[in-house]
């Protein structure tokens, strides 16, 4: 083996562990909503959005945050930005504690990690022009360095922006219902990449876009991130667009973090009960295939008052099937690893096997199978 | 991008002018018939009073020589002469024998300046208090709200008598700030309302994600969609404001109009006189109060519509 190779063994193997540097990192963050009740509007209790998630998001990888409504998906987001206050826990960017920054340390730190949003008719002020909605931010963080003061640098950078998102330069003095949703979410992405971002929390970017339009913008944000060197927390519902999209995934349930691997052994072998009902759902787009969708019971359970132990227990088909073991209601499950960067929070992930899980799917009742047109 | 012949029509394209919302709500009010009506006549009302006084040949409170009998009649002046005598357009008032044009041309100036000062004065107070308590919340809000309700529970009257009491009856300024005092709660409420809708908009989170500063988001994301609601009431107050004047005028609480004729003023001194027959003395003050608020509201209508982002055209 030569040296090259060794190395290059080496690096794979450092990637493989999670030993690639960490760009973004939260530890235990927590986000409670209170809930406010009673006749003298005093807190009756908490809405658990986001609960002890911690996560290591890698510099350059674009990592996929999946789970149903409701989940804290976006919540944490949010508070990664900011947006929210946390309720505990911490957050780094490149090892220094976003949530302890204030004041101007605060506003630099926001020229470093951006956001786009889901909804592009709701994110753009309905009274500004688009030169002034990519500036905004830019003449906020002017500085003498920059030079984003001064309006003729501004209104360069602006149309710099416009043009590398695929809009015409001349398009900055027009107002957003000007524009189509695709062309709106592309204004929003000039604003969170004009200040110059190393990460990106991207909000079900294309989640509200006409399925037209949507591989065109993530194509876009695809050759953003490589321009521009971007990081992207990418957060949807789509497991489809995800699966393209992302190198790393995290799947979240009822505010935890249930399951983090790369992308293509997380479709190959899911590890948690969770994630394997959660991907049998993907539609596939021929009819002649038979698929067996594993068809979870009941409905989330309020994340206000969540289960005891595995929050997953209420609706897990393994748990039915190893004969509900008292651990799964008794002791939450830690996030621990599987195999190499493979995590899973369960505490029988080891026998979600295949095979269990065509057992589990042939028992249930409700079996979707497709006509055999053939 | 290469130019090819798909790019042409985009090219013909950057010839349409741009418009802003603002543009785009004052062509749909000129397109509002009624409400350019309204806006015709409160604008005539405005140039009456503040042009009239430079035109008219009497003063206000001055008649120089005082009539015995109306001109070719033997009707005592003394009682007030009807329109149309001796250059008298709208007639005279009893007793002091003003011109009641003079009377009713210089009381627009206080009834409107009254009406518009006290919208303007409560607006703006109206906005900063329910803007500051919207947008920060907690604490800052629920002071703020108590006292917009201690406001709201005065009396109008009784609020009136006190002011007088302290800084002196009759004074046109001590009315206007009793009604600016009393006005600004109910606008501070709208705009709480207002501002608690707008802050949770996912473009003030984008202008918080890229590190704008409260101030600039207040002023420039908030309060810019928060303006429409709040234009139409500051209308629509100013209409309020100055029937408000009259019945307290009426009543005696309001301005005196030894000194200075409003609206209100010159119908409280006519009420002796209705009985004698004088129709024209209640009549004309009665009317410029009428159109001015039918104008008014006409008109606050109409930007109510064309304000309204959801009606397109």
């Amino acid at each position: 083996m030569t040296d090259a190779s060794s190395r290059l063994a080496e690096t794979s193997a450092a990637a493989a562990t999670g030993a690639r540097p960490v760009l973004l990192e939260t530890l235990n963050l927590k986000k409670y909503f209170p809930i406010m009740g009673g006749l003298l509007r005093h807190q009756v209790g908490s809405v658990y959005a986001v609960d002890d998630v911690s996560l290591q998001i890698y510099k350059g990888e674009t990592f996929g945050l999946v789970g149903e409504s409701g989940c804290g998906k976006t919540t944490f987001g949010r508070t990664i930005l900011r947006l929210e206050k946390a309720t505990g826990g911490s957050v780094s960017m490149d090892g220094q504690d976003v949530l302890a920054l204030h004041g101007d340390a605060l506003k630099r730190m926001r020229r470093r990690m951006q956001v786009i949003f889901q909804d592009p008719y709701g994110s753009l002020n309905p009274r500004m022009p688009i030169s002034d909605i990519i500036g905004e931010g830019l003449l906020a963080q002017g500085d003498k360095a920059n030079g984003w003061r001064k309006r003729s640098i501004r209104d360069q950078r602006v149309g710099d922006y416009l043009e590398a998102v695929g809009l015409r330069r001349d398009y900055s003095r027009r107002y957003p219902h000007e524009f189509s949703g695709g062309q709106r979410q592309r204004i929003g992405i000039a604003r969170a990449l004009a200040l110059g971002p190393e990460f990106v929390v991207c909000d079900e970017p294309v989640s509200a876009l006409d399925v037209s339009i949507q591989s065109q913008i993530l194509n876009l944000l695809s050759d953003l991130r490589a321009e521009f060197n971007l990081t992207y927390l990418f957060i949807a519902h789509n497991l489809s667009v995800v699966q393209y999209f992302c190198e790393r995934i995290g799947v979240m349930y009822l505010g935890k973090i249930v399951e983090v691997a790369a992308t293509d052994v997380l479709y190959a072998t899911p590890q948690h009960p969770y994630s394997v009902a959660l991907l049998s759902a993907i539609p596939v787009p021929d009819p002649r295939v038979r698929t067996k969708r594993l068809v979870l019971k009941g409905d989330v359970p309020s994340p206000a008052n969540p289960p005891s132990g595995c929050r997953f227990h209420t609706r897990c088909w393994l748990r039915e099937r190893l004969g509900n073991p008292a651990e799964c209601s008794t002791t939450e499950p830690p996030l621990r690893e599987l195999a190499g960067g493979h995590l899973a929070a369960c505490h029988f992930a080891e026998q979600v096997t295949a095979q269990a899980v065509q057992e589990a799917a042939a028992t249930q009742s409700v079996i979707e199978t497709a006509v055999d047109v053939d | 991008m290469t130019p090819t012949a798909s790019d042409a029509p985009a090219d013909f394209e950057v010839a349409l002018v741009s418009l802003n919302q603002w543009q785009l709500a004052w062509r749909r009010f000129r397109r509002h018939k009624l409400a350019m009506f309204g806006a015709g006549l409160f604008l005539t009302f405005v140039a009456i009073a503040a042009f009239g006084p430079f035109i008219l040949p009497y003063e206000a409170t001055n008649v120089p020589y005082p009539l015995k009998f109306c001109p070719g009649t033997t009707i005592s002046a003394n009682l007030g002469c009807p329109p149309f005598n001796d250059g008298h357009i709208l007639g005279t008032v009893g007793g002091t024998q003003e011109d009641l044009l003079t009377l009713v041309v210089n009381g627009a100036r206080l009834s409107l300046t009254i009406g518009i000062g006290a919208a303007a004065f409560a607006s703006v107070l109206g906005a900063i208090v329910g803007g500051i308590s919207g947008y920060f919340g907690g604490w800052v809000d629920t002071i703020l709200m108590r006292i917009v309700d201690v406001l709201l529970s005065m009396p109008l009257l009784f609020v009136i008598i006190v002011f007088a009491k302290v800084f002196g009856y009759g004074d046109w300024r001590v009315i206007l700030l009793v009604f600016a005092l009393l006005g600004w709660p109910g606008i501070a409420r709208l705009v709480r309302s207002l501002f608690l809708t707008l802050r949770t908009e996912v473009f003030v989170d984008a202008a918080r994600a890229v590190g704008v500063s409260d101030l600039r988001i207040i002023f420039r994301h908030i309060l810019p969609n928060a303006m429409s609601p709040i234009i139409v009431v500051t209308t629509l107050s100013v209409a309020a404001f100055i029937v408000t004047e009259a019945f307290v005028s009426y009543i005696g609480y309001g301005v005196n109009a030894a000194y200075n004729p409003t609206w209100g003023n010159i119908l409280s001194n006519a009420q002796n006189d209705i009985l004698v027959g004088n129709w024209w003395w209640p009549l004309f003050p009665g009317l410029a109060i009428v159109l001015t608020v039918l104008g008014i509201n006409f008109m606050g209508d109409g930007l109510r519509d064309a304000l309204d982002p959801r009606s397109r055209e």
